[in-house]
């Protein structure tokens, strides 16, 4: 597990960004803690009680995603950027897990591949229903990358 | 860390389970295995959750509600819901869950049924 937050300037030098990475093993026990640390550096965004629970609960989504489907409870890393620019927030969750072989599918409510009948396949819904803009690119066999977007204190 | 996340209380014939503060799949992992024991070994016909200490739930919460809620129905019994705020009532929403288990404002109310339900969202009541 290592994290890593970096200030960049940007060439007009008004607008900075701000980054963070991390890379968290595949463990469901770790879906809490990258919740919390994502929570904990948009704070600095002034954000409402109800924008961090919106981006907790995405981020939960993404990052169970990569435990459960990409590395199918498997040992794996799962690699999470945030990127504060201005009011917008980018959150990218990645794996290089088994990938998505159709993600329009995978993206429909209520499908799920699980058969244990516990998994609601709301996932992407979710992601979709609490953030702004959410984008999904996966290869099979080499993993998945989620990107959601928020504006934060319209 | 092996300890559950859950804890249960037997009411009659309504099983009580009292969910933890933060409801993700990490968290929800044990609830199968031990709602279905407590259902095979005990005649239950009301599964009540108690959402009064969750501040955290994700699409995994709404996964165990369904398929409790599938599982109850199949054999004639109800679900209900109570403890849940305002931040819980709306993933509830989205999820679907509000107009399928109906929420209360107690634990007696959502033992007993019917009567004062909460409208999902709000902090109206209604009669049923």
């Amino acid at each position: 597990m290592g994290t890593e937050i970096r200030r960049e300037n940007q060439c007009e030098g008004e607008k900075k960004k701000e980054i963070m990475r991390m890379e968290l093993e595949s463990l469901s026990e770790n879906e809490e803690f990258a919740r919390v640390a994502v929570a904990m550096f948009m704070s600095r965004m002034d954000p409402t009680m109800e924008e961090i629970d919106d981006v907790k609960t995405a981020v939960s989504e993404a990052v169970t995603n990569g435990v459960i489907h990409g590395y199918q409870g498997k040992a794996g890393i799962i690699y999470i950027e945030v990127a504060i620019e201005g009011r917008e927030l980018t959150v990218t969750v990645r794996d290089r897990g088994v990938g998505i072989q159709d993600v329009k599918k995978a993206m429909e409510p209520m499908y799920t591949t699980d058969v244990t009948g516990e998994r609601s396949g709301m996932g992407f819904s979710f992601m979709e229903a609490f953030m702004d803009q959410v984008e999904v690119l996966s290869t099979p066999g080499e993993g998945t990358w989620v990107t959601m977007k928020k504006q934060i204190g319209r | 860390m092996t300890e559950s996340a859950f804890t249960y209380e037997a009411r009659g014939q309504a099983l009580v389970i009292h969910l933890p503060g933060e409801l993700d799949h990490h968290n929800c992992r044990n609830l199968r295995y031990e709602t279905d024991l407590l259902l095979a070994e005990n005649y239950i016909t009301r599964l009540v959750f108690d959402f009064s200490k969750t501040v955290f739930m994700d699409s995994s919460g709404i996964g165990i509600l369904l398929n409790r809620y599938k599982q109850m129905e199949g054999s004639g019994g109800k679900v209900a819901i109570y403890g849940a705020g305002p931040r819980i009532l709306r993933v509830l929403n989205i999820g679907g869950i509000g107009k399928l288990v109906p929420c209360y404002d107690s634990k007696e109310a959502a033992i007993e049924g019917g009567g004062r339900q909460m409208i999902p969202g709000g902090k109206l009541w209604e009669q049923r």
